[in-house]
């Protein structure tokens, strides 16, 4: 049970607020609340995650050919992309230099800035409603084979966690960021 | 009494606030008589049973609007707020608006995690139950998605309500671990410049959070309005990000990784983000635009009789918090300063009202708000200017409803 003395007085509680905070960039002010906290985050040095980032980090070993890819791409993703992957509404081909035109197309060739992001998106969410049902490098294959229908590798080309991030695409360069 | 003060009006109208305090004691003087006997036969007999959870009147008819989903995924879909229903500045848990990319997962809490990992001295997972024996914060803000309003961006005016044209934005009290307290614990890198936030639900939503923002009023929301996230909202927990397009308060949120670059997901870069007219677009756009509607009057109502009406609406800034909203009945020639009530909290839904008589003329009702950094709403040629044809996010400028001779209430661009 509590008692009255176990209880952290106020006054304590905001020094010990201005220690606990040092170490992060912006000391908050003590709002109406106290910030005595239980500490209870465990352990887990082994984490990975599932993260991506545009550069590649992230990206688990593997690989798969174009070819391999279009088996996949045909099977599990072409009844909402179109065999070209260029079905109206959910196009993912095409459209390259359309961008400063009146209709500018967005798609992953003509918009998307970086391939490893392609490699994230469709390992999480795609396909729709059967998300996370990929083989690794089914996930690679169908990223290969994506970029090939919009003319970004080659037919006979293999990718694999080492060559990704450094297809070049062509939108690389058309992002102006704000926040850096 | 000084009836004369109620005719006073400015231009299409509005009625000055000075004279709507004079005429308010106006309506005592008619004062009626209800009869002692019941009339009604909600008054004769026992009403239903108290109940375990409770639900609005059928006859307030509450319903979300635009109830829509992507052709080939159904639960990529939105919901929108009818903000011409609701009066005040929050919204109930169940008008919220939504936004989901692969529908709404049913979490199990006590399966369900949090893990800070990365440029981070300690990796660490904290459950639920961790979460709950944090300190708090409470604090009321707005939720605004970044393609809201962006039925206004289409070459023609859509005659449709302001909920269905404007609500994907809504009002709440959110409460929280504050992040920062989370990533103390793990420690950051001093060169861990980005939180990339990632969802449990299956479309695995993710987005790169600057640090200065995520150490600043970012939460870990564990409560909306007092009661445990609802699951369309992030159950059991979420990112809130004050001020930001919505879709960087990452719902069903389970993992942060710490890192020095963004990730440059797929949600920050083919979507959610600003095409401009030269091809080039911005990236990392995230905090909203200073913006206001009028909620009533507006799209799809008529005014049956002529006379005194409130003029009211809803206003916010990513930016801060709202210091003025001007109204105009004629189309944005003059300007009249409305009531702020609310308190006008920073990036919170701020109440405008003003009343106006209506003479049973053709008018045009405008709103504009301003922040308490200056920004003043733009008009929609204004906010238009710099983007694509194509572009639909971040759009923020003036609502305009036209109100015919017959009083029909109608959504136009001026
Ligand atoms: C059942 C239909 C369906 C299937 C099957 C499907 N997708 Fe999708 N895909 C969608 C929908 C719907 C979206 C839009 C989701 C959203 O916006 O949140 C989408 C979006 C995408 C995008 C993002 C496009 C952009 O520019 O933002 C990519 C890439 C993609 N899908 C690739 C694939 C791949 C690869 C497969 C096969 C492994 C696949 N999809 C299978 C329905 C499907």
């Amino acid at each position: 049970m509590f008692t009255y003395k176990t209880f952290v007085p106020r006054c304590a509680t905001t020094g010990m607020v201005l220690l606990a905070l040092s170490a992060s960039a912006i000391a908050q002010p003590l709002l109406d609340g106290h910030n005595i906290k239980p500490e209870l985050g465990r352990l887990v040095p082994d984490y990975q995650g599932t993260i991506v980032s545009g550069n590649g980090s992230g990206l688990p070993l593997g690989q798969a050919s174009v070819e391999q890819g279009e088996r996949v791409f045909n099977a599990r993703c072409a009844a909402c992309h179109g065999l070209d992957g260029k079905l109206a509404g959910n196009q993912l081909a095409g459209g390259i230099g359309t961008l400063a035109t009146a209709q500018p197309v967005k798609t992953v060739g003509s918009y998307w800035p970086y391939a490893p992001t392609l490699y994230d998106y469709i390992a999480r969410a795609m396909p729709y409603n059967e998300e996370k049902s990929l083989s690794v490098d089914e996930v690679y294959g169908a990223t290969a084979y994506v970029l090939y229908l919009n003319g970004i590798v080659k037919r006979s080309e293999v990718v694999s966690d080492s060559t990704l991030a450094d297809i070049q695409m062509p939108n690389r360069d058309g992002f102006i960021e704000l926040q850096q | 009494m000084d009836k004369d003060s109620i005719n006073q009006v400015i231009e299409g109208g509005l009625l000055p606030r000075r004279a709507l305090l004079k005429a308010s004691a106006l309506g005592l003087a008619g004062s009626f008589v209800v009869p002692v006997r019941a009339s009604q036969d909600w008054m004769t007999h026992a009403g239903e049973p108290q109940g375990e959870y409770g639900q609005p009147s059928p006859f307030a008819r509450l319903k979300r609007e635009q109830t829509g989903g992507h052709p080939l995924g159904q639960a990529a879909g939105s919901s929108s707020t009818p903000l011409q229903d609701l009066n005040g500045t929050i919204t109930p848990n169940s008008l919220h608006f939504e936004r989901h990319h692969s529908g709404i997962p049913a979490i199990d809490p006590a399966r369900h995690t949090l893990t800070i990992f990365g440029d981070v001295r300690r990796q660490l997972q904290f459950s639920y139950e961790d979460l709950l024996a944090y300190p708090m914060e409470t604090h009321q803000y707005f939720l605004e998605c970044s393609g809201n309003s962006f039925r206004n961006t289409l070459n023609a005016p859509l005659d449709l309500t302001a909920g269905s044209l404007n609500g994907l934005v809504s009002g709440a009290e959110w409460t929280g671990v504050p992040l920062h307290y989370l990533l103390d614990e793990a420690g950051i890198d001093s060169a861990a410049r980005w939180v990339i936030a990632e969802g449990a639900d299956a479309a695995g939503m993710t987005r790169s959070l600057p640090m200065k923002l995520a150490l600043d009023n970012v939460m870990v929301a564990l409560y909306q309005n007092g009661e445990p996230l609802r699951p369309a909202q992030g159950y059991p927990m979420r990112l809130f990000v004050p001020g930001s397009e919505g879709n960087i308060s990452v719902k069903w949120l389970h993992s942060l990784k710490v890192q020095g670059m963004p990730a440059y997901t797929r949600d920050e870069t083919a979507k959610y983000t600003e095409l401009l007219t030269d091809g080039k677009a911005e990236m990392f756009s995230l905090a909203m635009g200073v913006k206001s509607l009028i909620t009533s009057p507006s799209g799809k109502m008529t005014l049956n009789r002529k006379g005194i009406y409130e003029v009211t609406g809803l206003a916010w800034s990513g930016a801060g918090a709202i210091r003025g909203v001007e109204i105009s009945a004629d189309g944005g020639v003059n300007w009249e300063p409305a009531a702020l009530q609310s308190d006008a909290r920073p990036m919170a839904l701020t109440r405008f009202r003003l009343p106006w008589r209506w003479v049973g003329q053709s008018s045009i009702l405008q709103s504009r708000a301003t922040d308490t950094q200056g920004n003043i709403q733009p008009t929609r040629t204004v906010a238009l200017a710099r983007y694509s044809a194509a572009g639909f996010y971040h759009y923020n400028g003036i609502q305009s409803w036209h109100i015919s001779n017959a009083g029909v209430v109608k959504n136009v661009y001026v």
